[in-house]
């Protein structure tokens, strides 16, 4: 998946010359935790977060001092060395980045112009969407034996009960590296047929199954 | 302005039944059987509770009626699959011949006598012929305007509902206890402030359809009007109704409906072969006695009760249903033995050994690790559903 696909087109931005207050205006209207600032031509120069804001300011409690910030321009306490992202990234690898330089955002530049932005919840929410349940939909979750072949006698499974896979997740077992947790949402109210085969076929169902202490 | 009257109806309770209803049958082997229907009716004779002249045979639906909450192009091709001119392929955009929904012979009548039967409920409450009705065919909870999903081709509630408020002007609450989330309902509604939806359900991490998590609680200015208790799998009897009974108490006391619509799926059971949930027969006999007292509460009696899910069609659905009839027709609520002739009847089709008692037998099953745990949880659950209501935002 690339960044192009993911990213926030409509980014909201200000200018360096812009203040202190329109910044925690536009975060506290927008819900949003980070500003590209940009120039005229809309070129990225600088980002302010919602952590450099808190830095910048006093206390709440000392409103005389806050209001006499207000006026401040971005451009005295915004952060210019910015890392960016670009529109053919891989998601995979931008996710890294976060995780690596522990960032929150990514602005995305395509020819030295700001052309999104993508943050932590829009990565956090691909994976939800990736996982989770957009059309109705059951799910089944198995462990198998890592071995060549073993997701085709799934699925193999699934359209013998002309069952439309919605999702299919596969990832290593975290305490056994022999083998693999295969998650499957089939859309079908009654999957209980083909739970049914992948018992018969040896598989170990951990779903559905009785709780363990 | 409510175009409906507010005298005491003449009939406590009626009982909407028309055979037709059975014709909606997918297959034989198909686990959605309204065979469910004659089990449930037979044994309310045999004790007395029902007779002849409180079933009404449903009115006849028009087209007009089914586009209040369905897409012309969707009944079309529902009415002509039912005649064989619609292959599966076809069909699947529209949910249907598939697995959950395969195509069968008149299925558009089948399906619409079913929303007519619902209808002909709301209007013999609405018009004050009735205090309370039932029609256990309807509350076909999964479908959608254009789409067949989960055993459900029209969602009688859905266009119930949209009735309701055109022709009375009324505010409708619609109440879900199915164990499976009443997703065709609630996203019909879901921008809609002056219908509530409340659904209380397995939670959606593994079962059908999926949705219905806490979070979902409407939009724009119908936010908050859209309630979800996703519970965990294996949750018991007093668990249930705990979160049942806050919900429900508090949901009516804040939207004020002026009439309260319940899908009475039944299965939620044990013994219920599609989930997970470990519930017995106690909660069958509470659901409908508190919707009953608050529709008495705040609704001048105003209860419409549709049916729903229900999988082991032999030993769950006819004993809880039932207890949806008795309740609303101030019947005793029936204990001890069931008749023996209908035991006797039924066990000689069915393929499992009949529960011969109204309560399930103690215990029913052993005991369910983590129980503390699911509960403590299900609490929070509840918790977090009714944010909204507890802390007005």
């Amino acid at each position: 998946m690339l960044v192009e696909n993911l990213m926030i087109q409509k980014v909201y931005t200000l200018k360096p010359t812009q203040t202190l207050f329109d910044a925690e205006e536009l975060m506290r209207n927008r819900r949003i935790r980070h500003i590209p600032i940009v120039d005229n031509l809309n070129h990225l120069v600088g980002l302010i977060t919602e952590q450099d804001l808190k830095r910048a300011m006093p206390s709440s409690l000392l409103t005389t001092e806050r209001n006499s910030l207000n006026n401040r321009l971005i451009e005295e306490f915004m952060v210019t060395e910015v890392l960016v992202g670009h529109p053919l990234d891989f998601v995979e690898e931008t996710a890294l980045l976060f995780f690596e330089e522990r960032i929150g955002c990514l602005p995305i530049v395509s020819h030295g112009e700001l052309v999104g932005i993508l943050t932590d919840t829009d990565i956090l929410y691909n994976y939800i969407e990736l996982t989770g349940a957009h059309k109705p939909s059951s799910q089944i979750e198995l462990r198998t034996a890592d071995q060549i072949g073993v997701l085709s006698q799934i699925t193999t499974i699934c359209a013998n009960h002309r069952a439309s896979i919605i999702s299919l997740l596969v990832y290593p077992d975290a305490n056994d590296s022999s083998k693999k947790i295969i998650s499957i949402r089939v859309k079908s109210i009654s999957p209980q047929a083909i739970i049914e085969d992948m018992r018969k076929e040896g598989f170990e169902l951990l779903w559905p199954n009785l709780p363990t202490m | 302005m409510a175009k409906f009257t507010d005298h005491v109806a003449h009939e406590n309770a009626v009982f909407i039944y028309s055979p037709s209803q059975l014709t909606y049958k997918f297959s034989d082997e198909h686990p959605f059987n309204q065979k469910r229907l004659e089990l449930t009716m037979d044994l309310l004779t045999q004790i007395g509770a029902l007779n002849a002249q409180q079933i009404v045979p449903p009115r006849t639906t028009t087209d007009e009626e089914l586009l209040l909450a369905l897409d012309a192009d969707y009944i079309d091709i529902v009415k002509r699959a039912g005649h064989g001119y619609v292959t599966n392929a076809e069909g699947e955009p529209f949910g249907i011949g598939t697995e959950d929904t395969p195509i069968f012979p008149n299925m558009h009548e089948a399906s619409a006598s079913i929303v007519a039967a619902t209808l002909t409920a709301c209007d013999y409450v609405m018009q004050g012929k009735a205090q309370h009705a039932v029609n256990l065919g309807g509350g076909l909870h999964h479908g959608f305007k254009n789409k067949a999903s989960g055993f459900c081709i029209y969602n009688d509630s859905s266009i119930a509902i949209r009735y309701m408020q055109k022709k009375y002007g009324a505010r409708v609450l619609y109440v879900d206890t199915d164990a499976h989330h009443g997703d065709g309902v609630q996203f019909s509604f879901y921008d809609d402030p002056d219908a509530c939806t409340f659904s209380i359900h397995e939670t959606g991490r593994y079962l059908f359809p999926g949705t219905g998590s806490i979070t979902e609680r409407g939009t724009g200015e119908a936010y908050g009007t859209s309630f979800n208790i996703p519970i965990d799998a294996f949750t018991e009897d007093d668990s249930f109704l705990y979160c049942y009974k806050e919900a429900m108490e508090e949901i009516v006391a804040d939207f004020r409906p002026d009439i309260i619509l319940t899908q009475n799926g039944a299965d939620a059971h044990h013994f219920d072969p599609l989930t997970h949930l470990s519930c017995t027969m106690k909660i069958y006999q509470e659901i409908p006695r508190i919707a009953h007292d608050l529709a008495h509460k705040y609704c001048n009696g105003r209860w419409v009760a549709v049916g729903g899910g229900g999988y082991d069609i032999w030993r769950v659905v006819p004993r809880a249903w039932s207890y949806v009839w008795t309740e609303m027709s101030d019947f005793e609520q029936p204990h001890g033995p069931l008749p023996e002739k209908w035991l006797k009847r039924w066990q000689a089709e069915s393929p499992v050994t009949l529960i011969p008692t109204w309560d399930d037998p103690s215990p029913l099953f052993e005991a369910i690790p983590r129980r503390a745990e699911i509960t403590e949880k299900n609490a929070q659950t509840l918790e977090k559903a009714l944010y909204t209501l507890r802390h007005k935002i």
